[in-house]
């Protein structure tokens, strides 16, 4: 769509521009540039000498164990932070959505975890379940249950999942409410009238019409488990322990600023970044869905 | 009469909306309680919760020094939190302004190129910060930009976002309010400052409140850029006091450090509750 009605300078839009395609071309595509042209090249351990190795690199994490550990680990933890936080978030929304007392209330109670950083949400719970310090995790001790998340794999990535999904609710919570208040009261109407339970017309009628939000919000929470709960893990565990919780990115950090395997992380990210174009992209055809819809 | 005995109904519901309530607020809580206690009552196990006696002594320690007797080497929480605030701010600040005035120049310009830079502003949404760590580090090292604002700052302050928003509400401006303004003989600035921006006011304040919590809790990037301690983070900060999470740690330092990090931006949001849920849902189309 283009604007009939616009101005004629010559200048004046490219210096509008400026400012934002400096950056976007400074810190955005020449280092992605960088990362693709370094996840092909090879260095010797000295960093003196660099040689064009095609997609060695790419051969050597797919085939890496650790590598195939972590992508093991970021699907796990993401598929539980995912159902946790949009199934808590759906569960609060459909019912913050009836008419009850004091809804705005809720409301305003509800949404501010949005606001704390994933990595503050950490601390919180790492204060609650250390397990010697923590009162529930002191109480989960007392109770016979071997609680040390330091030394427990698993515990450890139910902790993490538990700090992500926590901060995360919040959003999806807005997002169902939002999808909700936008189902016309009508179409709910009709169905009430033609005799549906409550639970037929949440399955049969408000589900499949929130699906484009649904649809919208499993991409938004594959980005954040996979990107922005970096700071969670980071705070955390470390990655740890025994690599239990390290998941992709932790990863290309970790062989990158930690270990500077500069191809080797190169290549991660090339990965990683493929996900995130798969992933646009598919937010994209929602967008387009939405249009028609 | 059927309306309000529908309101007051459903105990199911208030039971379900209260017991979210909770699961949010307690870890909350227990942070508050933990920050009212000295170092050893925490870490010998027995903190009870109910306020303890030192709140005073443990908010105003982390305020002015940040040291307990483990912790050592971080800064005080006054210094980190003005980190954080000039991050938060600027952050905001830049990515409105940059984004603005590109968006108006797409929306309102005939030009060679428009839909190629268009393009490439768009694009930018699919190369976030994680996939090019390490270059973009060479970047700001090279820059001499290491451990500085405006190394925390300015690589962030592209927005891809705000420019599809802006220009997605420019492009509803009509016409008429074009031509009015060139009858009028107003140029491009003229009309930029006088008819968009007031037009723009609910936009820039919804995408204000977004932009300063992602600004405010960022933590890949100065966790990379950031090494002394002068120009750590509040959130960064934390996580270096917890190292790696020590029984005997000054943890009603570190408590009292997490909440005076998330009371700016949850108050933000209580705040600006309209602005930010508009900001937020709008965002995302």
């Amino acid at each position: 769509m283009t604007k009939r009605s616009i101005f004629n300078n010559k200048v004046l839009p490219y210096v509008l521009l400026a400012p934002q395609l400096a950056i976007t071309i400074v810190f955005f595509f020449w280092p992605a540039g960088q990362a693709v042209a370094q996840s092909l090249l090879r260095q010797n351990p000295f960093g003196t000498r660099t040689a064009f190795v095609w997609f060695e690199n790419f051969a050597y994490v797919l085939s890496d164990d650790a590598y195939l550990q972590a992508v093991g680990n970021t699907i796990l933890f993401s598929g539980a932070v995912i159902l946790l936080a949009m199934g808590s978030g759906l569960l609060l929304a459909v019912t913050a959505d009836k008419p009850i007392r004091g809804a705005g209330v809720y409301k305003t109670l509800l949404i501010w975890p949005y606001a704390v950083a994933p990595a503050v949400a950490a601390s919180l719970w790492l204060f609650i379940f250390h397990p010697t310090i923590g009162i529930l995790g002191r109480a989960l001790n007392q109770v016979g249950i071997n609680w040390d998340y330091t030394l427990n794999g698993t515990q450890a990535l139910l902790l993490v999942i538990l700090a992500a999904a926590w901060k995360q609710v919040s959003y999806n919570f807005i997002f169902f409410l939002a999808g909700l208040q936008s189902i016309p009261r009508s179409v709910l109407e009709a169905a009430s009238v033609d005799g549906a339970t409550p639970r037929q017309r949440f399955w049969k009628v408000i589900f499949p019409l929130l699906s484009p939000t649904t649809f919208f919000l499993i991409v938004v929470n594959v980005i954040f488990a996979f990107f922005d709960t970096f700071g969670v893990i980071h705070s955390l565990t470390r990655g740890g322990p025994a690599k239990a919780t390290e998941t992709l990115i932790y990863k290309v950090y970790v062989d990158g600023v930690v270990n500077l395997d500069l191809g080797g992380s190169s290549a991660q990210s090339v990965i990683l970044l493929l996900v995130v174009i798969t992933l646009t992209a598919m937010q994209f055809r929602y967008i387009e869905r939405r249009v028609h819809y | 009469m059927a309306r309000a005995s529908r309101l007051g109904g459903s105990w199911q519901a208030h039971l379900i909306l209260i017991l979210g309530v909770a699961i949010f607020v307690f870890p909350v809580f227990v942070a508050l309680m933990g920050s009212t206690y000295d170092v050893g009552t925490i870490a010998r196990g027995e903190m009870p919760l109910r306020p303890g006696p030192r709140a005073i002594e443990n908010y105003s320690q982390a305020w002015t020094s940040g040291e307990g007797t483990r912790v050592k080497g971080a800064a005080p929480v006054r210094r980190m939190l003005l980190n954080s605030l000039i991050m938060g701010l600027v952050i905001a600040t830049g990515k409105i302004t940059i984004s603005i005035i590109s968006a108006f120049a797409v929306a309102f310009f005939a030009f060679p190129l428009r839909m190629f830079f268009f393009w490439m502003i768009f694009i930018t949404l699919m190369l976030p910060v994680e996939v090019r760590i390490i270059p973009t580090y060479a970047v700001i090292s090279n820059l001499g930009m290491l451990n500085t604002y405006q190394g925390l700052i300015v690589p962030l302050v592209a927005s891809a976002t705000a420019t599809l928003i802006f220009r997605q509400f420019f492009l509803t401006v009509p016409d008429e309010l074009v031509d009015a303004a060139k009858i009028d003989g107003a140029g491009p600035m003229r009309f930029f400052w006088s008819i968009l921006m007031p037009l723009s006011t609910t936009t820039i304040a919804a995408l204000f409140v977004i932009l300063f919590i992602y600004g405010w809790n960022q933590y890949l990037w100065p966790l990379l850029i950031t090494t002394s301690k002068e120009m750590n983070t509040i959130v960064i900060g934390i996580t270096k006091m917890i190292g790696v999470g020590d029984a005997q740690n000054d943890w009603n330092l570190i408590m009292a450090t997490a909440v005076m990090a998330m009371l700016p931006p949850v108050v933000v949001v209580v705040i600006m509750q309209r602005w930010f849920v508009k900001g937020l849902v709008e965002s995302e189309k």
